[in-house]
């Protein structure tokens, strides 16, 4: 008898299978597996397609709700939004391919994430992106932004989604690994949800789209690898995308849905043809045999391998009903795509392939879905950063100096450059983007007074000094930026961005942030639809710091009771709606003017979080306000600057009665929201009544951003240097 | 009032146009597939909508200005029709010789989406009569490919007959003279870069598209 860890073993680990993984495979089958079924299980069982390090953690997520239609396991998330209509999104991360290959990486991340919307039956109507990238003097960055923005506009620009908001933050934890994390939202039917179970045995498989190449082979096992000073080599790993294709795609989708013949649909995503089938029969716990010559093909000579591998994009896999392969094939002609029946369901629990005559890979479906690993990998408790007492923080002894400091920062300079490369007006429902001044983009519901706000946000440096804290962190400012453009934050997506989960430190980062998550959704009423986890994101041994990125999503019933932060009139006063202690661990006053990054960061109450947030919430859609900024990095001074430069009007801050005046207004506490008012008194009384701590903290008027004695910066001035940031840096020749 | 709104593979703003059409005038709009060899009887206006037909490869709107139904619309044209090319409309248009000059890629070599004001330069023509006394509009652009070149007798030509419609005030991509949009010498062929489909009522923030609309449907 062979030695079971011998013979094929190189092979496996090769292919990114764990020598143990390798045994578990042979022990299942009974025998090794020839080249292609290991190829087939490589893919099944990598860390982007099994979740096999996360899968016991992601389950302490809640994922229902009273509106929730179908939760995480499907290809996004769908949420009842009323009047028999859906919200259908998901979030999924490209960041290994868009190191290698900004553009296309970053194209091919958009791409993929439409497919997973418009596969569940919705139309996509808006994109949102969450971008990390290195320190902008790491000498690979410019381009990497460059490339990844201009991947992201290409693509989505011309299919025709509009992109309409997203978050940029550059730190030099991301200096060997960016992150693109791209989130897609559609619109569908609540009744005409399609879903990837084969329903039956001896039904059509379908392929329609793209021919399949040889490119992306393998690319799910290399985003589950960490990166070494080789990894330029990987490039052949990364897809090219055709969003001219993918546009196509949409429309013979959405048409064959509409015709009744599709009984279930998948798209190739990350390991291709082979998890489409596989899981579309798993599922459906049936079989599935395919004929691998009828595959369209765009190189000559592939082999089984190459094709169930291959990554190549915009291509789909439907299950017919029956008798309806003719009403597809119209649909097809009609938008110019390749598509051919490839073969059938059956009844065996099993993947059969053939090519060229001889069966090259018969595996039982068990093992390779439901049955993949799944690893209880040892963590350890995260060092926690002690509290910073605000009082022994030194003040900025140049006020100005520290405001145009913080205000240039990357983090918060103006990312014009980045958003008008991004078409945010096609489909004429856009109604707040990133343009705007408003913490959440709003879309309206085509036709109707209904309109989605959605966000994304994540911040990483509170997630590194306490990934609990940071982790419930993140859900709440989603919930906050939803809330305070008047939506009602309904359900997020999360992408869950760490480095090598075998590392006990880096496998504790990742069980406590989804503590912290869980127990933010939960709080919020804000569960968790669908998700992404992208893990090993890490270069020679170095981690970036964890980025749970939380994309939300909520409802507005009537768009014309929304608020933003651009519509501060002179005359108005500003109020301060919530508690300022101060907190100054892990703010971004630290890090930019003292160069320290340490401290915890500011915890979140998620009882005063709802209270606050309920009654601003209920304050826009009564009318009362219109003008509305949350709180988040860069504390108040960030948010009065932001209205000012969005409203066109100056700002007076009145810092005089605090105890440390730069831990009031560079302090980032949470759950608060700076909003405008004529009428003070009434609604400080309102605040009263709703037992929401309120503060008169400025006046609005003249042409300055200011504060009492400390400052007084021209408003052009501050807007010249806070627009000029990104376009400095990146017409900077390298 | 009937206006059409042809479809090609690749468009994207197809049904930016009928809304904004049917919110803006009383037409009644159909969608007209590019594989079309005749067009709906009794047309007063044929839109070419904005997008990336055949996904802008070769060459913007080179493609799609041999689809089968541009015959049609030129000889519509021929007939007095009103004909719009909006964005990509604009560049199959020029493309298809309606027009004259090209789009070019954008100065900055970036695509670029933002609000542009216009200099309504002739309220004469029937896209703008109603704009009235009115010489400004804001509409937005989003383009990768919105310079408009011609030789400098052609732009004499067009500033000189009045075929110049609308001028940026501030020149987004690099184009000739800023021209946001001409017409033919007959004034019933419209090409313009900014997008009155993503302009045409106040919840949007920008109105001004609606009259551009209004002006050609009441021409009909």
């Amino acid at each position: 008898m062979t030695d079971p860890s011998t013979a094929g073993a190189d092979a496996a680990l090769a292919s990114g299978l764990a020598a143990e993984e390798y045994t578990l495979i042979v022990r299942r089958l009974n025998r090794e597996p020839n080249a292609v079924e290991l190829g087939v299980f490589s893919a099944m069982w990598s860390e982007h397609c099994s979740y096999k390090s996360s899968r016991r953690h992601l389950a302490r997520l809640p994922t229902t709700g009273a509106r929730v239609i179908q939760g995480p396991g499907e290809n996004a998330g769908v949420v009842d939004i009323g009047d028999g209509q859906a919200v259908v999104f998901k979030m999924e991360s490209h960041n290994h391919p868009s190191f290698i290959e900004p553009y296309q990486g970053a194209a091919t991340g958009v791409g993929g994430i439409m497919r997973d919307v418009f596969t569940m039956g919705a139309r996509p109507i808006a994109l949102v992106d969450a971008l990390r990238f290195g320190d902008p003097a790491h000498p690979r960055t410019r381009r990497l932004v460059a490339g990844v923005v201009s991947g992201i506009g290409g693509y989505g620009n011309c299919v025709g989604v509009p992109t309409v908001a997203g978050e940029t933050n550059f730190h030099h934890g991301y200096d060997g690994n960016i992150l693109v994390n791209a989130m897609c939202v559609g619109l569908a039917d609540s009744d005409k949800i399609f879903y990837s179970a084969a329903p039956a045995a001896g039904l059509s498989v379908v392929y329609f789209g793209s021919k399949t190449g040889r490119d992306g082979i393998h690319g799910a096992t290399m985003a589950s690898a960490e990166f070494d000073t080789d990894s330029d080599a990987k490039r052949p790993t990364v897809q090219v995308g055709d969003p001219f294709a993918e546009k196509l795609l949409i429309e013979a989708t959405l048409e064959l849905m509409a015709s009744g013949a599709v009984a279930a649909i998948q798209d190739m995503g990350a390991a291709g043809l082979t998890s489409s089938c596989v899981e579309m029969a798993g599922k459906g716990d049936v079989g599935v045999e395919l004929d691998l010559d009828l595959v369209p093909q765009r190189e000559e000579g592939m082999t089984a391998y190459e094709m169930m591998l291959s990554e190549s994009q915009e291509r789909m896999l439907a299950i017919l009903k029956p008798g309806r392969e003719e009403d597809g094939r119209q649909i097809f002609d009609k938008w110019g795509l390749d598509a051919a029946v490839i073969g059938r369901t059956t009844d065996t629990g099993r993947i059969v392939l053939r090519h060229h005559g001889e069966v090259v890979c018969d595996l039982p479906l068990a093992p390779l879905t439901e049955d993949a690993p799944r690893y209880d990998r040892p963590w350890v408790e995260p060092p926690h950063q002690p509290h910073l007492d605000p009082g022994k923080l030194p003040g900025p002894s140049d006020w100005e100096g520290a405001v145009m400091i913080v205000m240039t920062c990357p983090d918060i300079a103006s990312k014009r450059w980045i958003w008008e490369q991004y078409d945010r007006h096609v489909m004429a429902d856009t109604l707040e983007d990133s343009s705007t001044g408003a913490d959440a983009a709003v879309v309206r519901v085509h036709g109707s007074a209904k309109a989605l706000a959605m966000t994304s946000d994540c911040t990483p440096r509170y997630v590194a000094a306490n990934p609990y804290e940071g982790g419930k962190q993140a859900v709440a400012e989603a919930w906050r930026n939803l809330t305070a453009v008047g939506a009602l934050p309904i359900a997020i997506t999360d992408n869950l961005n760490f480095g090598n989960p075998e590392r006990p430190e880096i496998m504790g980062q990742i069980v406590r942030a989804i503590d912290g998550m869980a127990e933010a959704c939960r709080a919020l009423d804000f569960p968790v639809v669908s998700g992404n986890v992208s893990l090993y994101n890490e270069t020679d041994g170095v981690a970036i710091p964890p980025t749970p990125t939380v994309g939300g999503v909520g409802l507005i019933d009537d768009y014309t009771r929304r608020a933003d932060f651009a519509s501060v009139k002179a005359g108005e006063t500003l109020l301060l709606l919530g508690v300022s202690r101060g907190e100054l661990g892990s703010s971004l006053y630290l890090r930019e003017c003292l160069g320290r990054e340490d401290g915890a960061p500011p915890p979140v109450d998620l009882a005063v979080e709802r209270r606050n947030g309920d009654f601003v919430r209920a304050l826009i859609r009564a009318g009362e306000i219109r003008a509305v900024h949350d709180l988040s990095d860069g504390g108040l001074i960030v948010a009065a600057a932001e209205m000012a430069l969005a409203s066109n009007v100056g700002v007076d801050l009145d810092a005089t009665s605090a105890l440390h005046a730069h831990a009031f207004l560079f302090g980032e506490d949470q759950a608060r929201y700076l909003v405008a008012t004529y009428r003070p008194e009434r609604l400080i009384a309102l605040a009263h009544e709703a037992a929401v701590p309120v503060a008169l903290v400025g006046v609005a008027g003249g042409d300055a951003f200011a504060s009492g004695p400390l400052f007084s910066i021209p408003l052009e001035r501050l807007r010249e240097a806070y627009e000029g940031w990104m376009p400095a840096y990146m017409d900077t020749p390298a | 009032m009937k206006a059409a709104v042809v479809v090609f593979p690749g468009s994207n703003c197809d049904r930016d146009c009928k809304v904004a059409l049917e919110r803006s005038t009383a037409a009644q709009v159909s969608m007209v597939w590019h594989q079309e060899t005749a067009l709906p009887d009794g047309l007063d206006l044929i839109v070419l909508p904005g997008g990336f037909a055949y996904g802008d490869y070769l060459r913007c709107g080179a493609m799609a200005a041999l689809s089968p139904v541009m015959s049609e619309v030129a000889a519509a044209a021929g007939r007095g029709v009103a004909v719009a090319g909006i964005c990509n409309g604009f560049q199959i248009l020029c493309e298809a010789g309606m027009l004259p000059g090209a789009l070019l890629r954008n100065a900055a070599l970036k695509y670029v989406c933002k609000p542009v004001d216009l200099d309504v330069v002739n309220s004469q023509t029937r896209f703008t009569a109603a704009f009235g006394a009115r010489r400004e509009a804001t509409m937005t652009v989003g383009n990768g490919e919105g310079n408009f070149f011609a030789d400098e007798e052609t732009l004499d030509r067009l500033d000189g007959e009045g075929q110049v419609v609308f001028r940026y005030k501030h020149n987004p991509n690099g184009s000739s003279r800023s021209i946001a949009g001409i017409v033919n010498p007959a004034g019933n062929v419209l090409g313009l870069m900014p997008h009155p489909d993503r302009a045409f009522e106040a919840d949007l923030g920008l109105a001004d598209g609606a009259l551009l609309f209004q002006s050609v449907m009441a021409s009909a």
